[in-house]
């Protein structure tokens, strides 16, 4: 009986010793790096960088670059919103800044976030399932989102896109476009969207809907190739817009619309993960893979939209790209032309952020979140 | 931070050890499982073949202790063994999978009844799903069962889990068994089942054992952050309806014996998915059915000359379905079938001295209503020579093991063939004359294939997959005493030090975007660990016997894959360098009492160990109670169970919350 005793008070011991081991969870402070040296910014005060963490993981981060102290804040948004459940959430797929908001598209998660552009405090969170991108105009959000009604085709509904007045935060008019509408842009009175049909394939959607943004409905489809993805516009009223291909046979495409006639005047013979437009120049990557050597091939390029050469040379210029293992987000800054390039690596992991001098030379770098993807410069008065 | 973190680890796994040092001083000590319940199989006729002689003893849980435990599955079982992870998604109806000194869940090689289980779909074994009511015997060997008449198969794992359901045995007049049990309590479980064993002659006997599971899997679970949110949710779709049906025969004949033996399953069950933010519940399903027929014969032909015949055809189906709207819809059917035949020859050339032969032949095959599947084949040979020897104090073991592997495939392009040999070594040494201790070593060296999913998922397959091989390295000793009087029954102590390495590990690499992953033979884990275990019984009185059995592991499990990466020389996701358990049982009387206890200690959740990905250490405590009675003709026995007493919320897999606090009770009637 006294061992049993002797046992039982040194499972007790053990186990209040352990028991003692494990602490509360916390929420965790942002990791705040110095990158570069103070200094007094343009009209451009910094920049939010979003993470999209890997799907499942719940580790969508916010970031922010403040160009007047040279600090860079990793995981900005846990602190900020302490009582937010589960932070910001699965997959963060997109970000920009309107008014005195900046809204994140977190795929996964189903919502918009809406924070204060100052504090990255949340205003407001809007259920928008599989949300995708997100877009303004006239003091409307237009969000693009796979899950259309299910009516016509239930292997795969069609996609939408919802308006959000941008004043109230309130849901206002949604439109039917193609089949996993992703990146869109607003020329004139045009709401023009990428559809992919990604849940569709081998049958890919192949359209750019365009989206009479009065009366809010779909008025025309532009047949570009399939798969599409990436859409950006320049300032001479034309749009970009990627194809990602097939994955096999089809590779990835940029296509050139002239948004005067509603059709593709150019094809650009480059393979096209994403791109950033600023001037008359576009900063492209591409990604390719081969099953047979299984290794990933990366090619960066330059085009010029006055002509749409391809201008056969990489914006980066000091070889820093040779370390880079998937680039991911790219985005330059209107002011400075300073290039902001992600790596990705694999994915699972802390990504690096590259920040390039408009001569393609590395000023600094950082590490970020998770999968570092998308890029939101905020102006003025932070 | 870090620093005082791993002062923090260090200064539990001293308190780990001395825990392991001071009980055996208050002469709780520790035990070897299946040397303390070779007590209860004495009674073996002098029918059956000659006993097996293992030189790397197993960690097993049998009999009394492992009902006692009263776990819902074997996985749960498994968690009591030192140097095992436990991969849990949560739930009853929740994926389980075991991972054996960090080498990962597919060089774990999983035998029910003689024969290994396949799943040439994705190499794992899903051990939550078998139930502990018609088990007798659960063991993990290291390395492999160092036995030689043994298939082709049992040598061609890194380390072997073996289930062993219940044989009949019967005394005096006895004819027939019957026994139903009845399980339910939190989860809405509702468990009964049957057992029935029939004795037909003194040499053959019948067995029949069903049953049915169902749960709604419910749970609350709970996630909080200090001075920030805190939520309580309860688990959803996570119920499960499964039914089993299993039997057959087995006979004894002089010098040797046979089994012929049928398993049904199948399952519909939700798929509770990860919790993330705005996403508390899923509504994906699996459906499975799993059947096959088996037999084994073994027999001493000769004085010098026995023979192992081995045989399974198997059938499984998995229906995956994805009905969300607003998501990528799935509904893929899997279809695998698997014909195995296996002949294993032993001949002793002197007393001390046997050779063996073992030769596998196995054909897979895959079907699923996926696009662009491509119904890949396989036939694997396997030959395995042996030997196995001793002179004074040392015994040997070493074979070496060849494997031909052959695929074809209808579309794209078929995995060339494989021809591999691998080599592995046993020894102990008995270093002074008393036999309670002894030192033994091995080094095994040993791959697994890549998975038909490795090579041929659809979109993420890679055909040129190359084996990933496991070498292994290990040192250990054994210290067990049984004892005729006094307080102490038996005492046992056992330490193991190794060293592995995981070359060519497949990993699932991103392509061209986050939706294009590919599996490819880029990672390179070192594993340094330390297994200790110790178990005692005591005889406190006449009708009072207590037992401890107390376990720690140790594992530096490091990523060597790029030099380059950040997380070059980190941790590997999910596993602790420190964890351990304890068991306490007490019988009196009637009466039989479980406390039981798991540690597993700080890990992290992806390949960086940073803050981001850090998780906290967990620890759950269990207790049950059970007593026996009688009334007539029938054996009763009612048990209550509360596991999780401190209702501890905690994941084991990142947003996989696992439940707190819940209770069994368990009525069991036989004769």
């Amino acid at each position: 009986m006294r061992m049993k005793k002797y046992a039982l008070a040194a499972a007790a011991l053990g186990l209040v010793y352990f028991s003692s081991c494990r602490t509360e969870d916390t929420i965790l402070p942002p990791t705040v790096t110095p990158v570069d040296t103070p200094s007094v910014p343009t009209s451009i005060i910094g920049f939010y960088l979003l993470n999209e963490g890997n799907m499942g993981s719940n580790k969508a981060s916010l970031d922010y670059y403040d160009y007047t102290s040279g600090l860079y804040k990793q995981n900005i948004y846990a602190e900020a919103n302490p009582t937010a459940v589960k932070e910001l959430g699965d997959v963060g797929n997109d970000i920009r800044v309107y008014g005195s908001k900046v809204y994140a598209v977190i795929n996964v998660s189903n919502r918009l976030e809406i924070m204060d552009v100052a504090t990255a405090k949340r205003v407001k969170t809007v259920e928008i399932l599989n949300c995708r991108y997100v877009t303004f105009a006239n003091g409307k959000a237009y969000i693009s989102s796979y899950a259309g009604p299910v009516e016509l085709d239930p292997n795969a509904p069609i996609g939408k896109v919802i308006e959000l007045d941008t004043a109230t935060l309130n849901i206002t008019r949604e439109v039917i476009v193609g089949y996993q509408p992703e990146e869109m842009a607003i020329v004139g009175n045009n709401l023009y969207v990428a559809n992919s049909g990604g849940y569709r394939f081998p049958n890919y959607d192949s359209t750019v809907s365009v989206v009479d943004l009065a009366s809010f409905k779909e008025i025309k489809k532009i047949n570009v190739a399939i798969n599409l993805h990436r859409l950006k516009a320049d300032n001479r009223g034309n749009l970009y817009v990627s194809s990602r291909g097939d994955y096999y046979t089809k590779p990835s495409r940029l296509f050139k619309i002239d948004t005067k006639t509603n059709t593709v005047v150019k094809q650009i013979d480059f393979s096209v993960s994403n791109l950033a437009i600023a001037g008359d120049t576009a900063y492209l990557y591409g990604t390719e893979f081969n099953y047979n050597t299984g290794k990933t091939t990366i090619a960066f390029n330059m085009l010029d939209l006055k002509t749409d050469q391809l201008l056969n040379k990489n914006f980066i210029t000091d070889g820093t790209d040779k370390g880079v293992k998937m680039p991911y987000g790219i985005a330059i800054n209107p002011i400075t032309k300073e290039i902001f390039l992600t790596d990705a690596k694999d994915y699972v992991s802390p990504g690096t952020l590259y920040c390039f001098g408009a001569d393609g030379v590395k000023k600094w770098s950082v590490t970020t979140g998770d999968i570092p993807a998308h890029f939101a410069f905020v102006y003025g008065v932070k | 931070m870090q620093f005082i973190e791993h002062l923090r680890s260090l200064e539990k796994a001293l308190l780990f050890v001395c825990l392991l040092v001071v009980i055996p001083t208050m002469q709780i000590f520790a035990q070897q499982v299946d040397t303390a319940t070779t007590k209860q199989l004495k009674g073996v006729s002098i029918l059956g073949a000659r006993a097996d002689r293992y030189i790397s003893p197993p960690q097993s849980l049998q009999g009394a202790t492992l009902q006692r435990l009263n776990t819902y599955s074997v996985a749960d079982a498994l968690r009591f063994f030192s140097g095992i992870q436990i991969k849990d998604y949560g739930g009853i109806g929740g994926l389980k999978t075991v991972n054996v000194r960090s080498m990962g869940t597919n060089h774990v090689g999983v035998f029910y009844d003689g024969i290994q289980l396949g799943n040439a779909q994705n190499g794992q074994v899903d051990l939550g799903r078998f139930s502990l009511d018609y088990m007798d015997i659960v063991s993990l060997y290291n390395g492999q069962k160092s036995n030689i008449l043994q298939t082709a198969k049992d040598y061609s794992s890194a380390s072997s889990i073996y289930l062993y359901t219940k044989k009949p045995s019967f005394e005096g007049k006895e004819k027939v068994h019957v026994a139903g049990t009845f399980r339910t309590g939190s989860f809405g479980l509702l468990n009964p089942s049957l057992i029935y064993q029939h004795k037909i002659n003194d040499q053959v006997s019948a067995s029949l054992s069903a049953e049915y599971t169902y749960a709604d899997g419910e749970y609350k679970f709970r996630y909080k952050k200090k001075e920030g949110y805190d939520t309580t949710a309860i688990r959803k779709n996570g119920d499960i309806t499964a039914r089993r049906v299993e039997g057959g025969f087995n006979g004894m004949m002089k010098g040797g014996e046979w089994s012929a033996k049928f398993y049904y399953y199948d399952s519909d069950r939700g798929l509770p998915g990860f919790v993330v933010a705005g996403v508390f519940g899923h509504v994906d399903r699996q459906m499975d059915r799993n059947f096959f027929v088996q037999s084994t014969f073994k027999k001493d032909i000769t004085k010098k000359y026995s023979l192992l015949l081995s045989g399974k055809y198997a059938s499984d189906y998995v229906r995956y379905i994805a009905p969300d709207t607003a998501l990528l819809r799935v509904d893929n059917k899997y279809y695998e079938k698997q014909s195995y035949f296996s002949i294993a020859q032993k001949y002793s050339i002197l007393p001390n001295w046997d050779v063996a032969l073992s030769t596998d032949y196995q054909y897979n095959s895959m079907e699923s209503t996926m696009r662009d599947f491509a119904y890949p084949t396989r036939n694997t040979v396997l030959i395995a020579a042996s030997t196995a020897a001793y002179w004074n104090r040392f015994k040997i073991q070493a074979n070496a093991l060849t494997t031909i592997v052959d695929e074809t495939v209808k579309i794209k392009t078929a995995s060339p063939p494989k021809r591999e040999v691998t080599p592995a070594v046993f020894l102990q040494y008995q270093p002074t004359h008393y036999k309670d201790f002894y030192l033994r070593a091995f080094y095994k060296r040993i791959f697994r294939m890549p998975t038909f999913n490795d090579l041929y998922y659809t979109e993420i397959g890679n055909s040129y997959l190359k084996p990933e091989y496991a070498t292994q390295y290990n040192v250990g000793l054994t210290y067990n005493k049984k004892y005729e009087k006094g307080i102490i029954n038996e005492v046992g102590f056992e330490a193991d030090a190794y060293y592995n390495e995981v070359t060519d590990k497949i990993v699932a690499m991103p392509t061209v975007s986050q939706f294009r992953w590919s599996m490819m033979n880029l990672g390179f884990v070192k594993i340094h660990g330390v297994d200790m275990k110790g178990y005692t019984e005591l005889q406190v009185a006449k009708s009072l016997t207590v037992s401890a059995r107390a376990v720690y592991t140790f594992q530096l499990a490091q990523d060597f894959s790029d030099p380059k990466d950040t997380y070059y020389k980190d941790q590997i996701l999910y596993i602790p360098k420190h964890s351990g358990s304890l068991i306490l049982q007490a019988s009196y009387k009637q009466w039989d009492f479980n406390y039981s206890y798991i540690y597993t200690g700080e890990r992290y959740n992806a390949k960086a160990n940073i803050r981001a990905n850090y998780v906290q250490p967990w620890y759950t405590s269990d207790i049950s109670v059970s007593r026996k009675f009688r009334t007539g003709m029938l054996d009763w026995m009612a048990s209550f169970q509360v596991n999780n007493i401190f209702n501890q919320y905690y994941d084991v897999v990142l947003n996989y919350p696992m439940p707190g606090t819940n209770v069994k009770a368990t009525i069991r009637v036989g004769f």
